[in-house]
């Protein structure tokens, strides 16, 4: 039995592989639909509509809250029922969030990830007559900037720090994929109208108790722009959690994803027949992996932040939000461990997930010392070997879930 | 459309929203007061960074961004 866990580009390929390989998959995600960051609910996608109709068992709304490599289960919480499901191989496809860089202001309401935006949005947060200012780096800006002016938002700025010479020395590697020139150019169109600044930034948000205006810097000018939103994009960083709370090397274990989405889905094509013992058949996928690792990198380069940003956070500029530890006191320390013991950074409830990666763009410290749960679980999980009678209790029905 | 009361005000929302998108278009900002008092609202709109916490039928640390409107729902910020 393989599972894997991650339903989006990735996950959906290697489970379509190993499947076509004859072998059994299961998948479990923990959002309710299939089709990850970038196809959730979008069943007009062929990937989604062909993993619907593949037959593949799905648990979703479903985290793995731990992996036991030597037992080869994973523990599993789901809405009101939690156990454990066993694996004989397992695939990570477990994607990426958003990266947050902290910057003076940035934890006032009304700052968002570009990405949170957009997930708001969609999920019934109004934005028509908003104004709203959009800065970081990288295509999901514009992608966002279109999505927000589709639905009447006033965008009034999209600062993407990238100077227009990277831009421009993107363009070669664009020509070599049609389709996202395509895509690019009908994005062009939906914003044409919104100020798009590169080598350009977003230096600090102001405003009492929420957002008002924030400052943004393109060289020497420096402005301000009022506004009620603002959304701030640096990247992306990979959920690695299950991966690193495995120990080096385990065996039995694939990882595919977490990057542009091509890139995952090839990614996750090879570790699936890998998982299902074919690793013979994943000569062919090479020339298509070799062209989703190019564009990847042509991205990457071309998106690269600027070293500026690593000035941006002043000493009272909060860098963990969970405990409120400030850049001042973070600077005082040679590693996130010895931060982590004297300040509580990064041992609030979102277990560093924000602050981690900033740490690591600020500091150049490694953060990566997640524990299981991965995921703050219920009490009745964790002792899901020895189920609690729901009637007694209270708690979820804790029962064994068998594959 | 949905009911929910928020702070003890009562606001329709349709069907199939997200109580932190619901939260913010009625106008709220205070989602929670951070350790030293700041007011806190939704950051990453994925169930990533907990400042979307909420109490939900009485049930505190509810990550709003998570958790769809449901008819008669109580919330306090
Ligand atoms: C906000 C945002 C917008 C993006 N927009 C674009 C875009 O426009 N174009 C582009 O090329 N790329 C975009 N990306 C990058 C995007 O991540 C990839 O293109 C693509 O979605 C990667 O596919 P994946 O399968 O590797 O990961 P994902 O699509 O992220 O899928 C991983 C899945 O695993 C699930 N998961 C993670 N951990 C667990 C766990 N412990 N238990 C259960 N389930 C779990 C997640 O819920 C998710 O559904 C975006 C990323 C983000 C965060
Ligand atoms: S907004 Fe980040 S967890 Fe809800």
């Amino acid at each position: 039995m393989i599972v894997v866990v991650g339903a989006g580009p990735a996950g959906i390929a290697a489970a379509l592989r190993a499947q076509e390989c004859g072998a059994r998959v299961t998948v479990i995600d923990d959002n309710p639909n299939p089709g990850g960051q970038i196809w959730r609910g979008d069943d007009e996608n062929s990937w989604v509509a062909r993993f619907r109709s593949s037959g593949i068992p799905l648990l979703s709304s479903t985290r793995v809250v731990a992996v036991d490599v030597e037992a080869r289960s994973l523990l599993v919480e789901t809405d009101g029922v939690s156990g454990r499901l066993s694996w004989k191989k397992l695939v990570l496809a477990t994607g990426s969030r958003e990266l947050f860089l902290p910057f003076p202001g940035w934890t006032l309401p009304g700052v968002f990830g570009v990405g949170g935006l957009q997930a708001l949005a969609k999920t019934g947060l109004p934005v028509a007559g908003k104004r709203i200012v959009l800065g970081g780096t990288g295509p999901l800006l514009l992608a966002v900037g279109a999505y927000l002016r589709q639905h009447g938002a006033d965008v009034k700025l999209i600062a993407e720090q990238a100077n227009i010479q990277s831009l421009a020395g993107f363009a070669p590697e664009l020509l070599r994929h049609p389709r996202k020139v395509l895509q690019g150019a009908s994005l062009q169109w939906a914003i044409a109208g919104t100020p798009y600044r590169t080598g350009c930034w977003i230096d600090s948000a102001e405003g009492v108790n929420k957002l008002e205006r924030v400052t943004v810097r393109s060289g020497r000018d420096i402005w301000t722009e009022d506004c009620d939103y603002a959304g701030v994009a640096w990247g992306l960083t990979p959920n690695t959690e299950l991966l690193e709370s495995l120990g080096p090397e385990p065996e039995d274990v694939y990882v595919a994803g977490s990057g542009e989405v091509d890139l995952s889905f090839v990614e996750g094509e090879i570790a699936g027949l890998n998982a299902a013992g074919y690793p013979e058949r994943t000569v062919l996928l090479a020339p298509k992996l070799e062209k989703a690792r190019g564009f990847a990198a042509a991205l990457a380069t071309t998106f690269a932040l600027r070293d500026e940003l690593r000035h941006l956070a002043k000493p009272d500029t909060i860098v963990c939000r969970c405990e409120d530890v400030t850049y001042g006191e973070l600077r005082k320390f040679t590693s996130f461990r010895a931060a982590k013991l004297q300040t509580r950074c990064g041992m609030g409830p979102c277990q560093g997930r924000i602050c981690g990666p900033a740490n690591e763009f600020l500091f150049g410290w490694e953060t990566g010392t997640v524990r299981p749960p991965v995921f703050p679980a219920k009490i009745a999980t964790l002792f899901s070997d020895a189920p609690l009678p729901a009637d007694t209790t209270g708690q979820p029905d804790t029962k064994e879930i068998t594959s | 459309m949905t009911r929910i009361s928020i702070n003890g005000h009562q606001v329709s929302v349709p069907p199939g929203t997200m109580l932190a998108s619901a939260l913010l278009g009625s106008g709220a900002f205070r989602f929670r007061n951070s350790v030293s008092g700041e007011p806190r609202a939704p950051l990453c709109g994925m169930g990533v960074c907990f400042e979307c916490r909420v109490t939900v039928d009485g049930h505190p640390h509810a990550r709003s961004c998570q958790v769809p409107v449901r008819e008669g729902m109580e919330v306090n910020t």
